[in-house]
């Protein structure tokens, strides 16, 4: 879906940069528990649940927001490849987004660990305890980590891309400068 | 979009600051993950040392893996409400699902070659703010920090036959431990086994204030001593048949003591024991009721990581709560991963 706006509104583009901060730190949050046994990895997976949790509401929120006010048109110019690219990274991207804490929450269920969020308050289970489904969604969340910290490698370069090198205006769609949309 | 001046510049270095840009990001990722830290000791280097030469026994625990599980309840008494406003301590009778195990890498070694056992523990009140706790029979552990436990596990693994040599003079505080494990008597029953947390925890009570304690199951069971001897010529397998024929003629008791620690106490340091004089609190009474063998048993897929914590109970400066965890979650994820290689039939146990 695309709009005549040339920028995403001022609430699509405050969730993008709080929800980049929020997945970036995700990521490096992931791999850096994973591969330490000091105190530090106790602070990690509890900061890992809660914040993992409130990206998937943040995605929900900021999917709603893209079907409501959809987003701006690419540039006529761009070639077809690039839109494409464009297309499938952000289908790639809100899959990730909404997927990846389901997966981990679901992983935390079926192998009987309690799920809790800051303050101690628990979420339910969402699956049952299972060796093999634990497993499974192990080996997807860590894959698909590695997928997602890919992909936002991919789309910093594509849209430094359009900033330094094209200077089509795609990264000032989402730019979190506080300038007015002149269009809207 | 106007173009700028600037734009005319050459577009290579404008991919050059992309390709930086993306690149730094992308090394301290790896930097982050540990790949460009060879001597970070991680979850999967403390694990992979607990292994025997032969590799680890699949689908099992890394550690503690010959066990069996438990079923029962834990009767809080309300006394422990003085020290921490967990729901565990307020009266009432909780649900437990258990283990009673040996400390050794191997499924299927023989009562009398493992001289620590332990036991794990759930426990689940009605709120779902679980308690899990996972207590050694040693009155202290071996060793003081994580990293002298993965340098005692490189010695004991070592073929160099000064290894265990140069380990201890490296950790003198081995030698309590070795003291306890050749001049402590042997038991031979689980139930007659007194378990200890060996580590410390932060206590919070209703009004915030902080306690640091640890805790021990006392058996109600008289201790009668065995020599290791004699234990071998029971069978390889006596302990779990014992406490098998005993739960069955009747439940078996211990009582949770938890003690507090005095301002000064080596809190950091399990290999440290506090005073005896220190206060301690009996909190209720811990009854193991059946016995269930490990293959399709209640434990089985139970992960006995001692930070799963009531809120009212949190880690306290002992570092080992955190490298237990991430070592635990290690082995749990590997062992899940090779189920098939632990059949689900209680005959599939003993291969």
């Amino acid at each position: 879906m695309t709009t005549s706006r040339t920028r995403f509104t001022a609430p699509q583009r405050l969730l993008h940069w709080l929800m980049a901060i929020c997945i970036l730190s995700m990521l490096f949050i992931g791999v850096g528990m994973v591969s330490t046994i000091t105190p530090r990895y106790l602070t990690l997976v509890q900061i890992h649940k809660p914040l993992g949790i409130a990206i998937l509401v943040l995605a929900l929120i900021r999917l709603a927001l893209r079907i409501y006010y959809g987003a701006p048109s690419l540039p006529a110019d761009l070639p077809e490849p690039m839109k494409l690219a464009a297309y499938l990274s952000q289908y790639i991207l809100y899959a990730l987004m909404i997927s990846m804490p389901l997966i981990g929450w679901g992983m935390l269920s079926a192998a009987s660990y309690p799920v809790v969020l800051f303050g101690g308050v628990h979420l339910p289970s969402i699956l049952p305890v299972s060796a093999s489904l634990h497993t499974l969604l192990w080996h997807a969340h860590y894959c698909m980590a590695f997928a997602f910290f890919a992909v936002i490698l991919l789309h910093v370069a594509a849209i430094l891309f359009h900033k330094l090198v094209r200077r089509d205006g795609v990264f000032e769609t989402m730019a979190p400068a506080l300038t007015r949309d002149h269009s809207e | 979009m106007p173009q700028s001046p600037s734009s005319r510049h050459l577009p290579l270095a404008r991919l050059a600051i992309i390709a930086v840009v993306v690149g730094l990001v992308a090394v301290a990722f790896v930097y982050t993950a540990g790949w460009l830290s060879p001597h970070r000791l991680t979850p999967a280097k403390l694990v992979a040392t607990l292994a025997p030469p032969g590799g680890p026994a699949l689908g099992h625990r890394r550690n503690h893996a010959k066990g069996i599980c438990f079923t029962g309840t834990f009767d809080a008494n309300g006394n422990g409400s003085a020290l921490s406003r967990a729901q565990v301590f307020v009266p009432g009778q909780y649900p437990v699902v258990g283990r009673f195990n040996l400390a050794t890498a191997d499924p299927n070694a023989a009562d009398a070659m493992v001289r620590v056992r332990g036991l794990g523990i759930r426990i689940t009140p009605p709120n779902g703010q679980e308690w899990r706790s996972a207590m050694i029979d040693a009155p202290i552990f071996p060793v003081s920090t994580p990293q002298g436990f993965y340098e005692l596990q490189t010695a004991a693994g070592s073929k160099d036959p000064e290894a265990m040599k140069k380990f201890i003079a490296s950790h003198p505080e081995f030698l309590t431990f070795l003291g306890w494990a050749k001049g402590a008597p042997w038991t031979s029953s689980y139930a007659e086994e007194r378990y200890n947390s060996l580590n410390s925890f932060l206590f919070i009570d209703g009004s915030g204030t902080k306690r640091i304690t640890r805790w021990s199951l006392i058996p109600a069971a008289q201790p009668v001593s065995i020599t290791p001897n004699e234990l071998a010529k029971r069978g390889p397998d006596f302990l779990e048949q014992e406490i098998t024929q005993r739960v069955a003629a009747g439940p078996q008791r211990w009582s949770l003591v938890v003690t507090v620690a005095n301002p000064g106490d080596p809190t950091a340091d399990p290999n440290k024991a506090w005073p005896a004089d220190r206060r301690s609190v009996e909190v209720g009474t811990l009854t193991v009721r059946q016995i269930e063998p490990e293959a399709d048993g209640p434990c089985r897929d139970i992960n006995y990581d001692p930070t799963v914590l009531p809120a009212g109970i949190t880690t306290s400066d002992d570092p080992f709560p955190a490298a237990r965890s991430a070592a635990y979650s290690r082995s749990y994820n590997s062992r899940t991963a090779e189920a098939s290689s632990y059949p689900r039939t209680p005959t599939g146990a003993k291969q």
